[in-house]
């Protein structure tokens, strides 16, 4: 690879929001298929199972419908995941279907998206689902979105239908936080402004949907957040030449640390410095975001896993009762009994949902009074904590304001939690 | 250091996380190692996440007696090398104890593998296998989840996977049940070459190009002639030149034609081909559009 290819622009890691009928599945075919993700045998078998279906041409979108039940069905059921290549960047795509379980898919698909492309049907502009999309993706924090307008080849490649539905989003997103908004016209089906430009969509002189993949500045933000390392692993050999060896095993969540960076341990509020950050044996100048490393510390303190160790600059405070979005995933809906299980970076506690203080409407952008949660709803909480949490808010540090909480009894994870500013602490 | 990690470093310092979680989350798990290519950049990314320490797991090969020599050979070496402990269990002594019933003696024992995987969580107690699947080989595994939950039987079930968000993993399981944990769901056949070409991690030498007799099966894939699976009545072997993609029971894993000798000639044809992993050198997988989901089901990894 790298004898071969001179940049390596890193992995972008998004998610395609839409319905089969906006062409969701058949533009991830494009992609896949454009960008020569799709090989001969895998592009025979496609052949046949359209074939089997009585379809004259290659359906592109059968290529992402992945299990049997949901074959049979035809739809999907769960998130899927496709992975291409550019060359100069990675891609991982999380293919969240839009059915009745959308939002619980959706936000998985999106915790680990740095992009979303939205679609919309020229033919129909904005709908309520759009509307769902867009608030989804602010509210998951993702800064880069992409309003693909697909099936241009529909309404005759008319640029007036693409300005209007232009307009028609520009009130949308005026009320949510997205950073990075980005629109392109596009016919998933014919291939034009997809990798291709194509010729039919000549009065567009913006990027391809590629193009705009391709320019994505990864990771600026997370890299000038504070510095977050949620402890793993504790790694004590007491052997041979390594009797005093300790290092704290993790990974970078946000920010960067280097070697005589004050740093504070969390939930106990102890100062320190960081000494050596290793790699595999080696010592690093600087360890960034992403990296999974071993830090040393300057001195002997009690560190264990579901600790955290922040930049002492803005550390968080650790409190044991927060407020929270809370998208419900569990089958069954919220028992205000239930016992409940907090896991923030690598820390466990356990939790109650104290209050429900709103259910948030997708459709009207609005919170409204709740008394119960259920799957796929999306609420505001105030939660109570056995043990404190070291939390940040979600808009603040991405990763240091997310949870997940576990139902005690079944083990299942039953939801996501964006913290939210605090105003007591 | 720059901002930005590349695609490989990104991806493997997801690996490393997702090891150490199985390390801090599961009390007695088991890395799968069968001296194949995806296993063997599993150990290397155990030994990024846990040295200078010792692997906080054994080594666990479920060998189908069906193997190419050499592989288990250099899978001895290896974890030799290493300093960690290997546990082999066979399906030879499945087979002895009645547990695996073959119909023909020399059928594939590629699916006869679960009933021994299985019977080896029952008899160390396992709580999570690593595996080195990953999502880009088959339709089923791309809803794969990086922690996937089998139950007291050790069946997965599509229907009943958990979320899983951020990075956040959840493996927590009742008595009986167990979780499989694949650090390198997120990676290609490509990524795995080129990761290998930039560690310069040893391979057992049939990954490389060499000679060897094979008969040709209408369709173009190659039967390596073996004493498994010898030339059959009327069929004509011919030598050429091939290297394996894939390693694995020898009745349904097949080479492809290649005079790639190198690694770096090994990421360019990689790169370059037309082929899936699969489509050219599995014999087991094409039989139904849905086998795999099926074989998984049963608990095969």
């Amino acid at each position: 690879m790298t004898q071969d290819h001179l940049v390596d622009n890193g992995l972008l890691r998004f998610i395609t929001c839409g319905s089969v009928d906006d062409g969701k599945s058949t533009l991830i075919g494009r992609l896949l298929y454009d960008s020569k993700a799709i090989l001969a045998d895998a592009l025979d078998a496609l052949a046949a199972s359209s074939r089997k279906r009585g379809l004259e041409e290659v359906d592109l979108s059968l290529l992402t419908d992945g299990l049997s039940a949901e074959r049979e069905q035809g739809i999907t059921i769960d998130v899927a995941y496709r992975y291409f290549s550019t060359g100069t960047r990675k891609y991982i795509l999380a293919d969240a279907p839009g059915h009745e379980q959308y939002t619980r898919n959706m936000v998985t698909g999106a915790s680990t998206a740095d992009l979303a492309i939205v679609l919309i049907d020229a033919r129909k502009g904005v709908l309520p689902q759009t509307r769902r999309h867009m608030t989804l993706a602010s509210l998951m924090g993702i800064r880069h979105v992409v309003v693909a307008i697909n099936k241009m080849d529909l309404v005759g490649y008319d640029e007036g239908v693409f300005r209007r539905i232009q307009a028609e989003v520009a009130p949308l997103v005026r009320k949510l936080e997205i950073p990075h908004l980005q629109y392109v016209p596009l016919s998933a089906l014919k291939g034009d402004m997809v990798v291709e430009r194509g010729v039919n969509l000549a009065w567009f002189d913006g990027p391809t949907l590629m193009e705009l993949l391709e320019g994505v500045d990864l990771d600026a933000r997370d890299l000038d957040a504070p510095f977050r390392f949620p402890v793993q692993l504790v790694c004590r050999p007491r052997t041979g030449g390594l009797l005093d060896y300790r290092g704290y095993q993790g990974r970078i969540e946000s920010g960067s640390v280097a070697p005589g960076d004050a740093v504070t341990l969390l939930p106990s509020g102890v100062r320190t410095t960081v000494r050596r950050v290793e790699f595999f044996g080696e010592d690093l100048a600087r360890g960034v975001v992403g990296q999974s490393v071993t830090l040393h510390l300057a001195d002997e303190v009690d560190v264990s896993r579901g600790d955290l160790i922040a930049g002492s600059a803005g550390a968080p405070v650790p409190v044991r009762n927060l407020d929270a979005t809370l998208c419900w995933l569990g089958e069954k809906p919220l028992d205000p009994g239930s016992r409940l299980v907090l896991r923030h970076g690598t820390r466990e506690v356990r939790a109650k949902v104290q209050e429900i203080l709103g259910r948030f409407d997708l459709q009207a952008l609005e919170s409204l009074p709740a008394s119960e949660l259920r799957m796929n709803d999306i609420a505001t909480v105030n939660l109570r904590l056995q043990q404190p949490v070291a939390a940040d808010p979600h808009g603040w540090v991405r990763s240091g304001g997310s949870f997940i909480l576990v139902d005690e009894a079944t083990h299942a994870t039953v939801a996501a939690g964006l913290v939210l500013a605090q105003e007591n602490y | 250091m720059t901002k930005t990690l590349t695609h490989l470093q990104a991806l493997e310092a997801e690996a490393i996380h997702i090891l150490r979680e199985v390390a801090g989350q599961c009390s007695n798990p088991a890395l799968l190692f069968s001296g194949g290519k995806d296993s063997l950049v599993l150990l290397r990314l155990a030994e990024k996440a846990f040295r200078p320490g010792r692997f906080p797991f054994p080594l666990l090969h479920i060998d189908t007696g069906h193997n190419y020599p050499e592989v288990i050979a250099f899978r001895d070496r290896r974890a030799a090398e290493l300093g960690e402990r290997l546990i082999v269990r066979t399906l030879d002594e499945s087979i002895a104890k009645g547990r695996i019933v073959l119909r023909q003696a020399h059928e594939s024992r590629n699916r006869h593998q679960s009933v021994t995987l299985l019977d080896a969580v029952d008899e160390f107690r396992f709580d999570c296998l690593i595996g080195g699947a990953r999502r880009d080989e088959e339709k089923a595994r791309a809803k794969e989840r990086i922690f996937s939950f089998r139950d007291e039987f050790g069946q997965w079930d599509p229907k009943n996977q958990r979320p899983e968000l951020w990075n956040l993993y959840n493996a927590r399981i009742h008595p009986g049940e167990h979780i499989r944990a694949f650090p390198i769901s997120n990676w290609t056949e490509l990524d795995v070459w080129q990761y290998i070409a930039e560690e310069g991690l040893e391979l057992p030498s049939i990954y490389f190009a060499h000679e060897r007799e094979v008969v040709v099966l209408p369709g173009g894939a190659l039967l390596p002639v073996t004493p498994l699976t010898p030339v059959s009545e009327g069929a004509v072997s011919v030598r050429m030149s091939v290297r394996f993609r894939t390693v694995g029971d020898i009745s349904c894993t097949a080479p492809v034609p290649s005079e790639a000798g190198t690694l770096a000639a090994i990421v360019k044809e990689t790169a370059t081909t037309e082929i899936t992993e699969r489509g050219a050198t599995r014999l087991d997988d094409q039989t139904s559009e849905a086998s795999m989901e099926q074989r998984k089901k049963e608990g095969y990894f």
